[in-house]
């Protein structure tokens, strides 16, 4: 465990009884006393808070105008950086010239810089591509001295108004900066359960007194990366490296959303990105595999890696399942031929050697409560 | 009782042995979210696969600590694998066994002699 990163709440987590993995580089709290289920029914119930402090963080400063920056910035995404308003937040994708996914992240549009929040252990790879290709209009400054935490729940609005009463104004993807005892606190009302919540950047110095001051709260409770997954999973989203990867495309994996119309064929700066000829053509035509979601029957879970089948024929594979607390069920996503993916359809995967029932689902798997 | 290497417990009960997994084993795999059974009346070899339990983290095996016939397994536990983690000594009890012979048993680790193993 020696070489692992240690965050910089470790204590606190260890204090609180985390039981701490290896994730990412860093050693991280899997879960804490309460357990997985428990901890994922409290965030569903009332206001978990999670240290996601080994994301990475970044700030685009323009060396020019902020103009010129979203447009390279865009050029790196098939998304819509330039029609972002200010104080707005969106999600983003990473494209190769394959029209794969490098990494799938969020930005935000701060006035005169843009902010970027990206995953662990893409985040090397993430500022060397931002640093290779924006340096002519852009700083690419990779933020070190700060922490990243979410709260997330029904309560997290009430519990987080009583030290930033500002934020029960905000609304689902509005980002402000707030100066607070703890130090400016970067807040977006976002995160990554399905729920309505905060993700808060707060200056190190200010991190385990934000914190201890939300868990005195009785409201909420520390949650760990095992509630963390089952949370994202239940709400339908993509865990990079797992159901979205440099061999997926967007359209694949259903992050069409994601891709505004400014970017698409016919569109005010359509393509322009890496693999646009592919994803263009995706959008048009249909991909030939489609992310869906999958529901097992009966109560055995089906994991990452398990083969789906119709009738004999091999059509797909699970990227990502597990049980679901909320939903009470074992739940799923993967990958399957395209003629396969109608909600509805019955497949098959295999368990243990042996072929069970699973039916492709909608997803999400449970009501997403964002503050629209 | 007596325990196994892959912390499973066996309870002397008449001329069977009812398996169960620690409270250790029950801490380690986590909330426990199902368990499948084997079909009662069958025979089983020592060390085979019998029962499978998936918990929020993972799937892993129970296996049979000796050679014998499966005459009961715990139903309650397919309606309610969280039992595992409330009453892992008790009522999360999964199989009871027929032996030809209970001296098989000497061979199990004590009490102590667990305790020592999982530190």
């Amino acid at each position: 465990m020696s070489d692992l990163l240690r965050l910089g709440l470790n204590d606190l987590h260890e204090e609180l009884g985390g039981k701490m993995v290896p994730f990412a580089g860093y050693s991280m709290p899997v879960q804490y006393p309460m357990g997985v289920l428990k901890e994922h029914l409290h965030t569903r119930a009332a206001a978990g808070l999670f240290d996601v402090s080994h994301m990475g963080q970044v700030i685009l400063r323009p060396k020019g105008s902020y103009e010129a920056t979203a447009l390279d910035f865009e050029r790196l995404m098939p998304v819509d950086v330039a029609g972002l308003a200010e104080g707005r937040q969106r999600y983003g994708l990473f494209t190769n010239d394959a029209g794969g996914i490098l990494d799938d992240l969020m930005f935000a549009n701060r006035g005169d810089h843009l902010f970027v929040v990206v995953n662990a252990a893409c985040k090397a790879a993430d500022i060397a591509h931002m640093q290779a290709h924006l340096s002519a209009t852009t700083e690419v400054l990779p933020v070190t001295d700060r922490a990243l935490l979410a709260l997330q729940g029904p309560a997290a609005e009430a519990a987080l108004a009583r030290l930033v009463p500002q934020v029960a104004a905000m609304r689902f993807m509005d980002v402000a900066q707030v100066p607070t005892v703890f130090g400016e606190l970067w807040i977006s009302r976002s995160g990554y359960t399905g729920e309505d919540g905060y993700e808060i950047s707060v200056p190190d110095g200010g991190a385990e007194g934000l914190a201890r001051a939300l868990l005195a709260m009785a409201e909420v409770a520390p949650i760990g990366l095992g509630a963390r997954d089952s949370l994202r999973l239940e709400a339908g989203l993509c865990l990079y490296g797992h159901d979205i990867d440099e061999t997926t495309s967007p359209v694949e994996a259903g992050l069409t959303w994601a891709i505004q119309k400014a970017r698409r064929t016919g569109g005010a700066r359509e393509g322009g990105f890496p693999g646009a000829a592919r994803i263009l053509r995706e959008l048009a035509e249909g991909p030939a595999r489609r992310r869906v979601g999958l529901r097992p029957e009966g109560r055995a879970p089906m994991r990452e890696g398990v083969e789906l089948y119709a009738g004999e024929t091999a059509v797909g594979r699970i990227t990502s399942g597990g049980f679901g607390p909320s939903v009470e069920a074992p739940i799923a996503m993967g990958y399957v031929t395209a003629d396969h993916a109608a909600t509805g359809t019955a497949l098959a995967g295999e368990l243990r050697g042996k072929r069970q029932p699973v039916t492709v689902a909608d997803m999400p798997f449970q009501p997403t409560t964002y503050k629209r | 009782m007596k325990y196994t290497k892959e912390h499973e417990w066996l309870r002397v009960e008449g001329d069977v042995v009812v398996v169960g997994i620690t409270e250790h084993a029950a801490e380690a795999l986590g909330d426990v979210v199902f368990v499948e059974l084997p079909e009662p009346e069958t025979q089983v070899g020592a060390g085979d696969e019998v029962c499978v339990i998936e918990s929020v983290k993972a799937a892993s095996d129970i296996l049979a600590p000796v050679e014998g016939e499966i005459v009961a397994v715990n139903e309650k536990l397919a309606d309610n694998p969280g039992l595992v983690n409330e009453d892992p000594l008790g009522e999360a009890w999964f199989f009871k066994m027929k032996l030809d012979d209970l001296s098989v048993l000497d061979d199990f680790m004590d009490e102590d002699e667990y305790k020592e193993l999982i530190g």
